[in-house]
């Protein structure tokens, strides 16, 4: 019989290694966020060489719908670029823009979630009645009407305000902002249960008693409390995020060419979908990628949630 | 009386969202006749403009809207000409309302046997390869799985036609594309409630009085453990109808998302407008719907 580990955190590490597939996700997670950090530094130090010509995500070649090989490990593409790196790269905006978005939901769903649990009664009915009616709508409708319309109006504004440099990114902020105000409820929903459940505590008593304010109760108290069950839930609003910019992106909606994301590389190699000639790298290589990566998302989120025993309604 | 409430409820909001997306389009730079055929002179497009009462301030427009659209008129399409945007709901309505529904039932009958079994042999190895498919799902997008579907059955097999929406056998690709993701979600929502279910007190009950495991489960556990299922179909449908854009992308099939997204690109005000109140109006009843089926089979949910 082994030691039985006894502070939480002992316990909640011995939950999560429990789940067998966590660990390793967690561990594939980490080395893909490094080397998407690191290529383009590498890439940038080793410029002029032979490897940083190979691996140039934009370096048009000759040898177009070169299946993979030694050379290019995941084939070449239309116009001859390597695959590889372009998955590469695509990976970096994919889990940016997961990252920012679930970010952005993150900070909108816990403010949003405590002030109506703490508040209670009048405003946390409204507050609820809110997200329950943003949630019966088809938020990505929402998105695209937003993305295609205020696009233009941005990038006006940014000519004006003379900040081109912000231009090309603009697609980029979109999709941040876009993609995380719509995955915000989930989260705002279950912070709200569990500071209803928090904010009778004695503690939170006890605090209130020595004259404590609501502000200082709920950013000291109540929040961090929360902590584990919104981290449990930003690890899977992360691939949610991810898979929603690959859906708008294989919609043309995403980011623009040059860049690339996991979506729209895999729209690219389904545009070239011909009954003579298959090209099945284009769709199998960044789809593989893309799927490996969701699912070592899941598995994390999963193996989180046992370790803090956090039960979904 | 609940539900009366709701209908009543959703009409001010249909109205909201009416008016949100018709001054949003109209904010944004550009118009709908930009791209015409240059030179179009300014004498043409003011016609043009005056044709579509484009000319007048814009809650002149909107209440114009509102009228036309209490006796049921969206409108002119201002892209596609001499089509209505009655016209086009017409004709597209049908097909993206038989793709998700097709995708709807394939979703549900291949998530809920699978996460039922699960749950009831758990630990076992059906446990272990319902899991599985049921994460793999989760993980393989639509449009993942369309691509690989028609490299594999429609082009190197040549078994299933791989583009276009004529036939049943042109329904099969797309549907299994659509449908399988969701059944992923479905088959665990599906075997948590059932594992749930099988701790409950009535269940060991029902057990005690002597009837069979398959009645047990079945007639007592099953009722019950559905109903997370059920109240996860409210967002599922809405996940269909708007996640079958790309599957319209893919297969190239005529449905509203291909109208959408096209016409929010060109600007087309009068056809945005109408498709995404058709939407709003579609998901508002759909949920209306599956939190009445909740009640039906749960008699302790009570609205209030």
């Amino acid at each position: 019989m082994p030691e039985s580990p006894n502070s939480p955190g002992q316990r909640a590490w011995s939950r999560f290694r429990r789940h067998r597939l966590a660990l390793p996700s967690a561990i594939a997670l980490a080395l893909l966020l490094l080397v998407v950090v690191l290529a383009p530094i590498l890439l940038h130090l080793a410029a002029g060489s032979q490897i940083a010509l190979r691996f140039d995500p934009e370096r048009l070649s000759d040898a177009q719908f070169q299946p993979p090989s030694a050379a290019h490990w995941f084939g070449t593409d239309v116009h001859g670029r390597d695959l590889f790196a372009r998955v590469l790269f695509g990976a970096g905006v994919s889990l940016l823009v997961g990252l920012v978005g679930a970010g952005v939901s993150l900070v909108i769903g816990v403010v949003w979630g405590a002030v109506a649990g703490y508040a209670g009664g009048r405003l946390d009915a409204l507050m609820m009645r809110f997200v329950d009616v943003l949630y019966s709508l088809p938020s990505i409708i929402l998105v695209i009407v937003l993305i295609t319309t205020l696009e233009g109006l941005l990038k006006s504004t940014l000519e004006k305000i003379h900040a081109p440099w912000l231009n090309d990114s603009a697609r980029l902020l979109f999709l941040f902002v876009g993609l995380g105000s719509v995955s915000w409820l989930n989260m705002a929903r279950i912070v709200r249960g569990q500071v209803l459940s928090l904010r009778s505590r004695a503690f939170v008593d006890a605090s209130r008693a020595m004259g404590a304010g609501p502000i200082h109760i709920l950013s000291r108290h109540i929040i961090p409390n929360t902590l584990g069950v919104v981290i449990v839930y930003v690890t899977l609003t992360i691939p949610a995020i991810i898979l929603y910019e690959s859906f708008l992106s294989y919609l043309g909606l995403g980011v623009q060419p040059p860049m690339a994301s996991w979506g729209s590389l895999i729209a690219e190699g389904a545009d070239q979908i011909n009954p003579i000639r298959t090209y099945w790298w284009l769709v199998a290589c960044p789809g593989t990628i893309l799927v490996a990566t969701l699912l070592a998302f899941n598995c994390l989120g999963d193996g989180l949630r046992d370790a803090w025993d956090v039960r979904s309604k | 009386m609940y539900f009366l409430k709701r209908i009543i409820f959703a009409l001010p909001l249909l109205l909201a969202i009416s008016f949100l997306t018709f001054f949003l389009v109209r904010v944004a730079p550009g118009g709908p006749f930009d791209r015409e055929r240059k030179p179009a002179s300014p004498e043409i497009e003011r016609q043009l403009q005056a044709k579509y009462h484009l000319d007048e301030p814009v809650w002149k427009q909107y209440l114009r809207f509102l009228g036309d659209l209490s006796h049921g008129d969206l409108g002119p399409s201002l892209k596609y000409r001499n089509h209505s945007v009655n016209d086009i709901i017409g004709q597209a309505l049908p097909v993206s309302l038989t793709l998700g529904g097709l995708a709807f039932g394939l979703a549900l009958g291949v998530g809920i046997p699978i996460g039922y079994q699960s749950a009831v042999r758990r630990g076992r190895w059906q446990d272990y390869a319902g899991s599985l498919f049921a994460i793999l799902m989760v993980c393989i997008p639509p449009f993942v799985l369309g691509p690989f579907l028609i490299l594999l059955l429609g082009i190197k097999c040549h078994l299933l036609p791989v583009a276009l929406w004529e036939s049943p056998a042109h329904t099969v690709l797309p549907v299994i594309a659509l449908g399988l993701y969701y059944s992923g979600r479905i088959a665990r929502l599906m075997r948590e409630g059932m594992l749930g279910v099988m701790q409950a007190e009535f269940i060991t009950t029902a057990r005690a009085k002597g009837l069979d495991e398959h009645t047990v489960l079945l007639r007592h556990g099953f009722r019950l453990a559905v109903i997370p299922v059920v109240s996860y179909c409210g967002p599922l449908l809405a996940d269909l109808l708007t996640g079958s854009f790309v599957i319209e992308s893919i297969f190239q099939i005529p449905g509203l998302g291909t109208f959408l997204v096209n016409g929010s690109l060109n600007r087309d005000y009068t056809l945005v407008v109408g498709l995404v109140l058709l939407y709003a109006v579609l998901l508002i009843a759909l949920n209306l719907l599956v939190d009445f089926a909740c009640a039906l089979l749960d008699r302790r949910v009570r609205y209030a």
